[in-house]
């Protein structure tokens, strides 16, 4: 217990996970569940980062994959905002309550 | 004679000049319309008189037989290597002498109407049906095949419909075009039925083919037409009848014929085109098309025998006691045409037994003549009187002597009094029926004095009965009619003319002309034998002149003492009525109620259950589809949550 293992890092990233899926299910501002995405897309990350070091020490796989999910996750964020920009404009709202019209 | 594609053309022009009518008369064209369609048709009647002139006395005969000549036939639709319909023409003595009548008659009829229908409003397009009519008729004489025939054949049927409904202003005329329409329709649905059996056992359309493969006992097509039974009657017999039944449609033979007089709403010059000399003979012709074939089938030929008879009978009373001119002669048509039908069903195939047959063909061909002379006749008298009923007219002979005469004329002929046309070739229907079937010819006996009665009744209620037409109707009317007199010189010449044929066709060789098997047939006048129907005649026209000659009460107190049977006549022995009640209360209420329950309530309701029980489900689960984002990821959440523990725990 005096050393922190994979397990610990492990532990840390699905809290961090089902906080983020919470923060999506019951935020009802557009752009806190953004950042609970961006919350669930960084537990992956250290998941990827933890494996890496604790496994495979001596590739590189791991890492990279982390900047990638980076680099996605800044694309996916402005696409994001650039949708919810378009939304207020034409909701003068950003609930997410407010954008039920794609139903029956 | 083969390939002779000029034959094409005497059907052709007739519809080239449909077209042109149809598609430009009334803006165009339509002070010379009428020119114009009796010009082409004059250029197809000389056409067709050639080609009659070529095949009978120059190279129709081989062998003193007249050969069935396919002038062309291209194949239209190939269903099979051995089955297809084609389009073609066929020459032999009937499809011959039918084109000379109809070409002729329709001819007579052209000129008549261009004084009978001056003024109309609607004159090309009259024009147009006409020449759509012959058009028809003549691709129907022409028919190679079965198929082509039943094409023409409803095309026949359209033409008259437009035709009768052609004063479409007139709520009778309309109910008459759809009575012919829908009479002849449902008789044409046996047609096609028997077209269907005999070429599903023949696995031909074609009639020579047809012909050769149903009636040599060795080919298996026949026994195997004769073996296949359906309630007691073979296939081969099921066909005819039902072809047969088509015939009788178009022919206006019992039961079928109550939308003939009816036809005669349409313009005089139509009736005595359409509903006289051609259309309603195209029933005799199929049966005389086909007749190798009948001959073969007692029971199909007796069928044809008996209704022919009964008709001729029937419509001879009916006609008796009907006061409208246009009824009687339409009665008066049906009763000769049911001569023709009884004398195929008489006849057998070849020599000396094919009598019936000739006679039949031999009557088809002077009754065209002196029947569209006495409608046109009537017509001029109608153009006069402005009215169809018997009592309007009267004492009319001053005033209109060519009509006058030509009427005459055609009344000794349809009485059949030597040496008029009638005589020859009814002489020849009661000699053939005598030789085959002694009730038949005391019924054709009979008729032919009830024949003579009612013409003559016609005539002398027309032009005798009263002193002179100015007196007996009100005075300013009859004054309007004697200023345009008989009517224009193209009305009076096509009399004439039709006068001339009803006195002079019965001296045309049809005999050694046009016969069941092609060959020459020897005839003769037996004196003893015309005395019997030449004596009846007479006694007819003097038991009419009696009656009608001059104005009195005599006519009434016959009709009295006939009592019912007198008013059944009148009445045309309720066939009408009949038809009323068996087709409002039986077939709609009964079964026309029972299958709209069936239709509403069944058929209705199982698909109104599906479409409901498909509501129902999408009502149920429609929520689902919320709109909200956050419920469609929890329903992706819980789903994916689902697969991992099904993954983890069963699949693992």
């Amino acid at each position: 217990m005096n050393e922190i293992g994979l397990t610990h890092i492990l532990f840390v990233s699905t809290i961090l996970f089902f906080i983020g899926v919470y923060g999506f299910l019951t935020r009802r501002n557009m752009i806190s569940m953004l950042m609970s995405i961006e919350l669930i897309l960084n537990s992956v990350n250290i998941n990827f980062v933890a494996f890496n070091k604790y496994l495979y020490a001596d590739k590189l796989d791991g890492t990279f994959f982390t900047i990638f999910i980076i680099t996605i996750a800044a694309a996916e964020a402005s696409v994001a905002i650039a949708i919810i920009i378009h939304l207020y404009r034409n909701l003068k709202s950003v609930d997410i309550d407010d954008a039920d019209m794609m139903k029956f | 004679m083969n390939g002779n594609f000029y034959i094409a053309l005497i059907p052709l022009l007739p519809l080239a000049t449909f077209v042109l009518l149809g598609l430009f008369g009334r803006k165009y064209l339509s002070s010379i319309s009428g020119i114009i369609g009796t010009l082409s048709l004059l250029i197809s009647t000389l056409i067709s008189i050639t080609t009659a002139y070529n095949y009978f006395l120059v190279d129709g005969k081989v062998n003193g037989v007249y050969q069935k000549i396919i002038a062309f036939n291209f194949t239209w639709l190939q269903f099979s290597p051995n089955v297809s319909i084609d389009l073609g023409a066929i020459l032999d003595p009937i499809s011959v002498m039918m084109l000379v009548v109809v070409t002729f008659v329709s001819l007579m009829v052209h000129i008549f109407s261009l004084g009978y229908m001056k003024g109309e409003e609607r004159f090309a397009t009259y024009y147009a049906f006409l020449s759509l009519f012959t058009f028809s008729m003549l691709g129907l004489v022409l028919s190679t095949n079965i198929f082509q025939i039943y094409m023409f054949w409803e095309l026949v049927g359209v033409s008259s419909f437009l035709l009768i409904g052609y004063y479409f202003e007139k709520p009778s005329a309309v109910a008459a075009s759809k009575k012919a329409f829908i009479v002849t329709r449902f008789a044409d649905l046996g047609f096609l039925i028997g077209i269907l059996i005999l070429a599903f056992n023949a696995e031909t359309l074609d009639f020579g083919t047809l012909i050769e493969r149903l009636t040599n006992p060795a080919s298996p097509y026949l026994i195997n037409a004769t073996t296949l039974s359906f309630f007691g009657m073979s296939a081969l017999t099921w066909g005819l009848v039902m072809v047969f039944l088509g015939g009788a449609g178009k022919s206006a033979m019992f039961p079928f014929h109550i939308w003939l007089p009816d036809a005669m709403e349409g313009p005089t010059p139509v009736s005595a085109l359409i509903h006289a000399a051609t259309m309603v003979v195209a029933g005799v012709y199929l049966v005389a098309r086909l007749f190798p074939i009948y001959s073969f089938d007692v029971t199909a030929l007796h069928v044809v025998m008996y209704v022919g008879a009964f008709s001729a009978l029937l419509a001879a009373v009916i006609a008796c006691t009907q006061t409208d001119i246009k009824r009687v002669l339409a009665y008066s048509t049906m009763s000769q045409i049911g001569y023709m039908m009884f004398s195929l069903g008489v006849s057998s195939y070849g020599g000396e037994n094919g009598l019936g047959y000739m006679a039949s063909m031999f009557h088809l061909f002077t009754h065209a003549f002196f029947k569209s002379l006495l409608f046109l006749g009537a017509g001029a008298v109608i153009h006069l009187v402005h009215s169809n009923e018997m009592k309007d007219m009267g004492g009319l002979r001053k005033l209109m002597p060519i009509t006058h005469i030509t009427f005459l004329i055609a009344c000794l002929a349809i009485a059949g009094i030597p040496p008029f046309a009638g005589f020859f070739s009814k002489e020849e229907i009661l000699l053939a029926a005598f030789h085959s079937n002694k009730l038949i010819y005391g019924v054709a006996l009979f008729t032919s004095g009830l024949t003579a009665f009612y013409m003559f009744r016609l005539y002398f209620t027309i032009f005798w009965s009263k002193p002179s037409y100015a007196n007996a109707s009100d005075g300013r009317e009859s004054h309007a009619h004697a200023e345009h007199g008989e009517g224009t010189s193209t009305m009076k010449i096509p009399l004439i003319i039709l006068g001339a044929c009803a006195i002079l066709a019965g001296f045309f060789p049809i005999a050694s002309l046009v016969t069941s098997d092609g060959a020459a047939l020897e005839t003769h006048i037996d004196i003893v034998f015309s005395i019997a129907p030449v004596l009846l005649a007479i006694g007819g026209i003097l038991l009419a002149m009696n009656l009608y000659k001059s104005e009195n009460d005599k006519p009434q107190k016959l009709a009295i003492s006939l009592g019912g049977f007198y008013t059944a006549a009148h009445k045309k022995f309720y066939m009408d009525e009949m038809y009323l009640f068996i087709t409002k209360n039986i077939i709609f209420n009964i079964i026309g109620k029972t299958a709209a329950w069936i239709d509403k309530n069944i058929v209705d309701g199982f698909m109104n259950f599906l479409a409901g029980f498909t509501a129902l489900i999408s009502e149920l689960i429609k929520g689902l589809q919320s709109g909200k984002l956050q419920q469609y990821a929890i329903y992706f959440f819980v789903g994916v949550i689902g697969f991992m523990l099904l993954f983890i725990y069963i699949w693992a």
